[in-house]
């Protein structure tokens, strides 16, 4: 295929030089070109005439200058937002898991939340082991949070002794792929005086000397609450985690996420193993990716909605989101509020906050923004306003 | 002589303190002492002192006492006062100086302090308020009759967790409850939504309570709920709750059996016994949580508590009078209930005695041929709110697209649907400090404020228009002249010449005819005029009309009758309704309305219509065959404009239609110009101000949207607020005009280089404001680009 693209290319730009054309097209179109010119096998003239034609359809879909590209992607957006339902959470797909959806859900990426309501990931494993069911469940036991409590068997507190006794159930460990020997050493590390004898635990509190009556009823039962929730496999952030088969390999669902140390792990599948937190994508996998999971997110969530809004619009907000390197928020604490005009500022959020450093820092307002020019009653610099005229100094 | 002058002098210095017959020396000392705590103004302290003074003399000089007895007679008749006059003939002028009035009077007077500004515009806002005061005076009534024979229920719990039930005697004085203490594991009882005691067998508790009310040992308005789940009772026995009759079941049988009927029949038992003899009982919405209602007596089980008289009886007023409402969409029922309320009709029989502020009066109302039993019950048929019309179901030419409806001309002119609105002005003489008053005349010509001549043409001397004179809006109802709102300087020149104009007029947009004019009294003994005026309202392009089944749509088209579609025998419909008005809401109703409506007329006997009773389906439709009529209510219809036969069939029957009170001439609205408020230079808002429409931030954003700069301009700037500010090229300030000197000038600068600039008012404004809060805005001026 490189042959063909290259003489695509070549005759770009010839075409280019010969009728002083400035085709500038982006990859895919050569893409789409090269395989037209094999597959319909076209002549020179033809790809010419074809590169010429998609030339002027490719410039008449271009958005023209003085556009309010801005003010049209809000009303996009924002009009079918006002259909969304309010309903907060919904079960989508996957059984038992929890996400949060609909409108909460995309004022959540709007507003670049760090804390979002329900983060989730979808890991996605490697060629060779996207089949291999044993290989996905141990490791989805070491992802998942396991606590003593989802392995036993027999659970008691001797009030005699003030101990609790606990019996380990060997199947479920079994299940759970779980070593036995790191439960046994994370059992001793947390709690010191503990005997374990095979399957069966005996604990007793460590602060303590029972033969006295300080040792109270309250401090064992406290005490049993802590041995079931000692956490003895999985990854920090991580709670609970489904396995699903799709239609040809296993997936992973989770509740919480930590997309930098599933990524570490053997056999994940790097390029579609993703999360729901931007934030986390912006730091694992730079800006870009953080982009197009804006762009991913929102319109997952319109479309789970049954909203279709073109891309465009959501990527312009991805790309007004992310234009300095880090995810920025819409509105006061984001793009609204580090707009560059004080009036325009003035106007959103906060009037008194920014009139007053305005007028401490004697900023000036260049007047270029389009809220500022409506305040003080001037044509604003877009669509028919964005143009003017100019002397030809030239001619006398 | 002495005594007299004795008398006169303790009678005044009683009667500032506020008393109307002799009381006791302490008591008066006591008043006067408060009186004298209140006031910092020093003449009136020693006034105070001087009457208290009197009074002290007059306990203490055992020789004047003998007057006691001539002059308290006055004061312990215990008559009513006379006027406020009759006590203040003999009084010295100086008495109402300063700023303490006579007690009695001083709220009346505080209240009316300076008449505000007649904003006749804010006609909703002053509307709604005079609701609330109304509502207020209702609210006093209710507390009044508040408290029922059932007395209070008070729950006293003692030690093995007994209930006890005392009826607190209404002598008893009040002693605040102590409060009561938190005990788990008992259910709660509660009395009307407060906690007031506990109870550890609750299911019997509340029988008993229930078998109390029907043996009449508590009132039948008292109603228990005892909700399982979370353990709580409550009772309830306060006004204001929704509560229907139901017939008592026990055992799987209604308590009220045919002897019961039988006697009814005879006149030998009422309603009230049916209640005091436990057959009937009344149920509010909480418990009907608690019971189990059966509809028919056939569906009656073991396990059911109540049994509907009728199925009927659980809609309301306004539900009950939709007829086979069981074969209507429950939306359509909803709306219906609610729209009923806007129809108008005979709202009151005395209306012509009546000056509602706003009141609509439909000429001739008349009975709906196809009833419901509701109907009869709440006797809808001494006032009713609607009209028989011939419907046919059928488009027209367009003009019934979308819930319009084509409305025969004929029938109008022949009085369907006509309705007269009236709307009642009142202004009063007031009174105000310094002696001044208002007074009803046809103002002077040099008077402040003064309308043109024509509209004061329909006054007559006495300053009141004469009845039956057309007025129109902006002319004089009532002229009236106030006194200056500031009192100035007396001393020269007449005090007449600046008295103000403040004349009630027609509100605009509005006309009519001059009703009634009522001339009284205000409680304070002012004149006061009421003048009542009236509109006739045919019907017009927009009014709205509904039937009784949801069905509402306003006139798109007023037909001449030649131009009516016809049926073989010559009937001509006054109404056209378009058919897709029908399938997709489901309004069954309305089609059964009209082909009973239709069978009705025939006949020439009403319909009962009443929902969850049996079919009327066949009788009505062997009632049409046997007049001729096709069964389904269709007919062939003939054009009115060709004469040709329309092809289809179509329905033609009789519904009873409502005209609702949105009605366009209270409506229609447009301005090119007009008003602006004083604050921003913007036009104003609202119909009533003759406002503009707000081309508001979303329309303002489509124009961005669209990149239309120079609209939008002209919409927010050169349609608005626009204003030429002058501009100082030095210091960026504001500068100023002077225009008597023809000159501009900074006030900062001095005499600099100034420029125009177009800004708006509101710019301005901010530029101002931002200067009050000591930011200093320059303005760098440039070249146009």
């Amino acid at each position: 295929m490189d042959d063909i693209e290259m003489k695509v290319m070549e005759t770009i730009t010839q075409l280019n030089e010969e009728e002083n054309l400035d085709i500038d097209f982006p990859e895919s179109y050569i893409d789409d070109l090269s395989k037209a010119y094999v597959g319909k096998d076209l002549s020179d003239d033809e790809l010419k005439e074809l590169i010429r034609k998609l030339k002027q359809a490719y410039d008449r879909a271009h958005v023209e200058a003085g556009e309010a590209v801005g003010t049209v992607a809000a009303q996009s957006v924002g009009e079918p937002g006002t259909q969304m339902t309010m309903r907060t959470f919904h079960y989508a797909g996957v059984t038992e898991l929890n996400v949060t959806l609909g409108l909460p859900r995309l004022i959540e990426i709007v507003d670049a939340r760090k804390d979002i309501a329900t983060p989730t990931m979808d890991i996605y494993f490697d060629e060779e082991r996207r089949n291999d069911e044993e290989f996905v469940r141990t490791l989805a036991n070491q992802i998942g949070k396991s606590t003593i409590n989802d392995i036993l068997k027999d659970f008691n507190l001797n009030y005699g002794t003030m101990e609790v006794e606990a019996v380990l159930d060997s199947k479920k460990i079994e299940e759970k792929r779980l070593d036995r020997e790191e439960i046994n050493a994370v059992i001793e590390k947390t709690f010191k005086k503990s005997i374990i004898n095979g399957d069966e635990l005996i604990i007793s509190s460590a602060k303590s000397d029972k033969s006295e009556s300080k040792f109270e009823i309250r401090e064992l039962r406290l005490l049993a609450d802590k041995v079931r929730d000692l956490q003895i496999s999985g990854i920090k952030g991580i709670g609970k985690v489904i396995i699903r088969k799709d239609d040809k390999e296993w997936i992973i669902h989770t509740e919480g996420s930590n997309l930098k140390e599933i990524l570490d792990m053997d056999g994940i599948d790097h390029v579609r193993t993703t999360t729901n937190n931007i934030h986390e994508i912006g730091e694992v996998l730079g800006i870009e990716a953080a982009r197009q999971s804006i762009i991913n997110e929102a319109q997952n969530t319109l479309s789970e909605q049954g909203l279709s809004v073109d891309v465009r619009h959501i990527m312009l907000v991805a790309d007004i989101m992310t234009s300095e390197g880090h995810v920025k928020s819409i509105g006061r604490h984001g793009i609204s509020g580090e707009k560059s005009s004080v009036l325009a500022r003035a106007a959103f959020e906060e009037t008194g906050k920014h009139l007053l450093n305005a007028s401490i820092r004697g900023e000036v307002d260049d007047l270029t923004g389009i809220i500022e020019n409506i305040i003080i009653g001037q044509p604003i610099p877009l669509g028919t306003g964005s143009v003017g005229v100019k002397m030809d100094y030239k001619k006398e | 002589m002495l005594a007299k002058k004795i008398n006169a002098k303790l009678k005044r210095a009683y009667y500032y303190f506020g008393f109307n017959e002799v009381v006791s020396y302490d008591e008066v000392m006591e008043h006067a002492n408060l009186l004298k705590s209140l006031p910092n103004d020093e003449s009136l302290a020693a006034k105070i002192n001087g009457y208290a003074d009197d009074i002290e003399a007059f306990f203490k000089n055992d020789d004047e006492k003998k007057a006691d007895s001539e002059f308290s007679a006055d004061f312990a008749k215990d008559e009513p006062r006379k006027s406020w006059e009759h006590y203040t003939e003999n009084f010295p002028e100086d008495i109402f100086e300063g700023g303490l009035e006579p007690v009695d009077d001083e709220l009346e007077e505080a209240t009316e302090i300076e008449p505000v500004v007649d904003d006749d515009e804010l006609d909703d806002a002053s509307e709604i308020a005079s609701v609330e005061e109304d509502d207020l005076e209702d609210v006093g009534e209710i507390e009044a009759i508040d408290e029922e024979d059932i007395g209070e229920i008070e729950a006293v719990d003692d030690e093995d967790g007994e209930i006890e039930i005392v009826e607190i005697e209404e002598e008893e004085p009040v002693v605040p409850a102590p409060p009561i203490q938190p005990k788990p594991n008992k259910t709660k009882i509660y009395l009307n939504g407060e906690l007031k005691g506990y109870c550890d067998d609750p299911v019997n508790f509340t029988r008993e309570m229930r078998e109390k009310r029907r043996s009449g040992g508590i009132s039948h308005e008292m109603n228990i709920t005892y909700y399982e789940d979370n353990d709580e009772i409550y009772i309830f026995n306060d006004p204001g709750r929704a509560r229907r009759p139901l017939i008592i079941v026990e055992n799987g049988a209604p308590l009220l059996k045919d002897e019961h009927l039988n006697k009814i029949a005879n006149g030998k038992l009422k309603w009230d016994d049916l209640i005091d003899g436990g057959l009937i009982e009344y149920l509010d919405a909480e418990e009907e949580e608690n019971s189990y209602i059966a509809m028919n007596l056939a569906d009656l089980n073991e396990d059911h508590t109540h049994l509907e008289i009728d199925p009927a009886t659980m809609l309301g007023i306004c539900a009950g009078i939709i007829p086979f409402s069981d074969h209507n969409s429950s939306p359509r029922n909803t709306m219906e209930a609610g729209m009923t309320k806007q129809a108008l009709g005979l709202y009151v029989s005395n209306y012509a005695l009546r000056t509602d502020t706003r009141a609509h009066l439909l000429h001739h109302p008349q009975t709906p041929i196809v009833k419901t039993r509701i109907i009869d019950s709440t006797n809808y048929d001494l006032r009713p709110s609607g009209q028989n019309f011939v419907v046919a179901l059928m488009s027209y030419e367009g003009y019934n697209m979308e819930d319009a409806m084509v409305i025969n001309k004929g029938s109008l002119e022949r009085g369907l649907a006509r309705s007269s609105f009236f709307r009642a002005y009142d202004t009063s003489e007031k009174r105000y400090a310094g002696g001044q008053v208002d007074k009803f005349e046809v103002p002077d010509k040099n008077i402040k404020g003064y309308r043109s001549e024509e509209a004061y043409r329909n006054l007559d001397e006495d300053g009141v228009v004469n009845p039956e004179s057309y007025v129109e809006s902006g002319d004089v109802l009532i002229g009236k002249t106030s006194p200056p709102r500031f009192l100035e300087e007396t001393g020269f020149g007449t005090v007449a010449d600046k008295r103000r104009e403040t004349s009630v007029t027609v509100r605009h947009g509005e006309k009519g005819i001059v009703d009634a004019v009522l001339l009284s009294e205000t409680v304070e003994g002012s004149r006061l005029a009421k003048i009542r005026v009236r509109d006739t309202r045919q019907p017009e392009f927009g009014d709205k009309f509904a039937s009784r089944h949801g069905q509402k749509g306003v006139v798109g088209l007023i037909l001449s009758p030649e131009d009516v579609p016809f049926t073989e025998f010559g009937v001509v419909p006054d109404l056209i309704v378009n058919p897709h008005a029908i399938p997709s809401r489901m309004s069954i109703g309305q089609v059964l309305e009209m082909v009973a409506g239709k069978a009705g007329c025939l006949e020439g006997e009403r319909v009962d219509a009443t929902p969850f009773n049996q079919t009327l389906e066949d009788e009505i439709k062997q009632q049409l065959i046997n007049n001729g009529f096709e069964s389904a209510g269709c007919e062939s219809l003939y054009s009115g404009v060709t004469g040709e036969r329309i092809d289809a069939e179509i329905f033609v029957g009789v519904a009873y239609y409502q005209k609702l009170h949105h009605m366009t001439t209270d409506k229609v609205y447009a301005r090119s110009r007009g008003p602006v408020q004083v604050l921003t230079r913007q036009p104003t808002e609202g119909r009533a101000r003759e406002g503009g429409l707000r081309f508001g931030e979303m329309e303002r954003d489509c124009l961005i949207a669209h990149g239309a700069a120079l609209t939008l301009k002209e919409r927010l700037l050169d349609e608005s607020d626009k204003y030429q500010a002058i501009v100082c090229d030095n210091c960026g300030m504001l500068a100023v005009f002077d225009k008597n000197k023809n000159k501009k000038y900074c006030p900062i600068c001095g005499d600099v280089e100034t420029y125009p600039v177009e800004i708006s008012y509101a710019f301005k404004l901010l530029l101002d404001e931002l200067k009050s809060l000591c930011i200093f805005p320059k303005l760098e001026l440039g070249d146009k680009a």
